[in-house]
């Protein structure tokens, strides 16, 4: 007896584990950017506004832009939110992706220490960055491809200037956005982030961070997220019907409002603009 | 600083408050790391007393592979373990990507090594006259294999503690096959790291907390089994 009690356990283990896996029929798994759930948006709003609207959970993967679009490729997941543009509409066109509907927005900043050394408060997104060149002030990168590191990478480019990969100043930490911030905090230094995760980072530093946004407001720092399909042709095994519902849930009128009313230290983190 | 003793206190608030999102990462952990101890185990002392017991050739070979895997980094198993379970990948079809049966391979995949080399190790450090003994006595390989364990029973629940250590603590293959979602796959260890990621670093040190008391628990209770071992 005692000789099959081990592996008896084990097999009662991963059937009460699997079992659930097995009827998961009501649930949609998204993968999604660090920005969407450090804000908590999802957490707090979208998951249990979803569960109660239509019985459907929704699981999420955080994780960047870059990688959130490569399980998408690999057939890991349903659905993906995430923000960055130009790389959703080279899936679009791959045929990983379809039925891109843009949802939401916030905007970038360029957040630094209150003593700003590199002196770049109040200027355009271009100025700024020549300045912080200028004046080899640290400024840190999140490095790991996500969206937030796309549009940082392409700002340096549209301002004439080498992205200054191998540069002292230049420190990729190649993590999430509040720890960015945070090694940029250390190092008395400069970083760009979305607006959502830095009032997040704020409210963590008791509405007292020392890093405030010197740069913000310029058109180019515009920041969009978009909900996008996993296309079933080319992955059978993903809910393209539950996922297009999902999709277009983000887009009703009363969603959009709440996500509109989600705020934290009185300001929205994001804006809904689905069309 | 002032994090530290906050996040300290915090801990006990959340194991006593039995706050339902620690609870549920403390399942999450004990499930997943559990699977993966019963599945080195079984593997594992089988494989150890062999190496650890017979001689054949390319013994040391085979020793200094097991050896070189105890430093296995726990992200690239993660990514191994993500490649085979993938849609795309060979087992894709399981669907087993992002549960915790998922992660159970993985840290099976870190503890093993550790179990078959403390195994052997131990199964080594016996008297040489006990297979001989146990052959005169008219023992098949199967009671010597029992025999044998049941000898080095201390060295291989070192080695199971030691495994245990090195499954509980891991992130990086829960982050990979995982994907820390909440109430199914995140455990403490990704709970933690997403903490610290929010910049909530009181709450990472708490749940830091939490995952020293379960092993604390553990690790009683094994020592209580020892108690029972020597009676």
């Amino acid at each position: 007896m005692k000789r099959f009690t081990a592996p008896a356990l084990c097999l009662l283990l991963v059937l009460t584990l699997a079992l659930p896996a097995l009827a998961a029929d009501k649930t949609l798994l998204m993968a999604t950017t660090t920005s969407t759930a450090n804000t908590g948006l999802l957490d707090e709003l979208i998951v249990p506004m979803y569960l109660k609207d239509t019985g459907v959970e929704i699981k999420f993967v955080a994780v960047g832009t870059g990688k959130a679009l490569k399980m998408a490729e690999g057939c890991d997941v349903d659905v993906v939110l995430v923000h960055a543009p130009d790389a959703e509409k080279a899936y679009v066109d791959s045929g990983v992706l379809m039925d891109r509907r843009e949802l939401m927005y916030n905007d970038f900043v360029i957040v630094g220490p209150t003593a700003d050394p590199a002196g770049i408060k109040g200027m355009s997104v271009i100025n700024a960055l020549k300045a912080i060149e200028g004046a080899q002030a640290v400024f840190t990168s999140r490095g790991d491809n996500s969206g937030t590191h796309q549009m940082e990478q392409s700002l340096w480019t549209s301002a004439g200037l080498a992205i200054p990969e191998k540069q002292i100043w230049y420190v990729q930490t190649g993590q999430g956005m509040i720890a960015t911030i945070n090694v940029a905090a250390e190092k008395n230094g400069y970083t760009m982030t979305d607006r959502g995760t830095y009032i997040k980072y704020a409210d963590t530093k008791g509405g007292n961070p020392p890093m405030v946004v010197l740069v913000e407001g310029d058109t180019v720092l515009f920041n969009q997220y978009s909900g996008l399909a996993v296309n079933p042709a080319k992955c059978p095994n993903v809910k393209y019907d539950m996922a297009k519902q999902y999709i277009d849930w983000m887009a009703s009128p009363a969603v959009q409002q709440a996500i509109g009313n989600f705020k934290l230290l009185g300001k929205p983190l994001f804006t809904p603009n689905a069309k | 600083m002032d994090f530290l003793l906050q996040g300290f206190l915090q801990g006990f608030f959340l194991l006593l408050s039995g706050d339902p999102e620690t609870y549920s990462a403390i399942w999450a952990t004990v499930a997943a790391s559990t699977m993966a101890m019963i599945a080195s185990l079984t593997l594992g002392i089988p494989l150890g007393f062999l190496l650890g017991h017979k001689s054949f050739r390319g013994k040391k070979i085979v020793r200094t592979l097991v050896d070189t895997l105890l430093s296995f980094p726990t992200v690239v198993i993660g990514l191994l373990v993500y490649a085979f379970l993938t849609h795309r990948g060979p087992f894709g079809g399981a669907g087993l990507l992002f549960t915790l049966p998922a992660i159970a391979i993985g840290q099976t995949i870190l503890g093993l090594p550790v179990i078959i080399a403390m195994t052997a190790t131990a199964v080594e450090a016996l008297d040489k006259r006990l297979p001989m003994t146990l052959i005169t006595l008219g023992a098949n390989s199967r009671q010597i294999l029992w025999a044998t364990v049941v000898e080095a029973r201390f060295s291989i629940m070192l080695a199971a503690v030691s495994a245990y250590g090195r499954i509980v603590s891991e992130v990086g293959i829960s982050m990979m096959v995982g994907g820390n979602i909440k109430w199914h796959t995140r455990t403490i260890t990704t709970a933690i790291s997403l903490e610290t990621g929010k910049g909530e670093f009181a709450m990472g040190i708490a749940l830091g907390m939490v995952l020293l008391t379960v092993a604390l628990t553990v690790n009683i209770m094994a020592s209580g089994l020892k108690r029972k071992a020597v009676k």
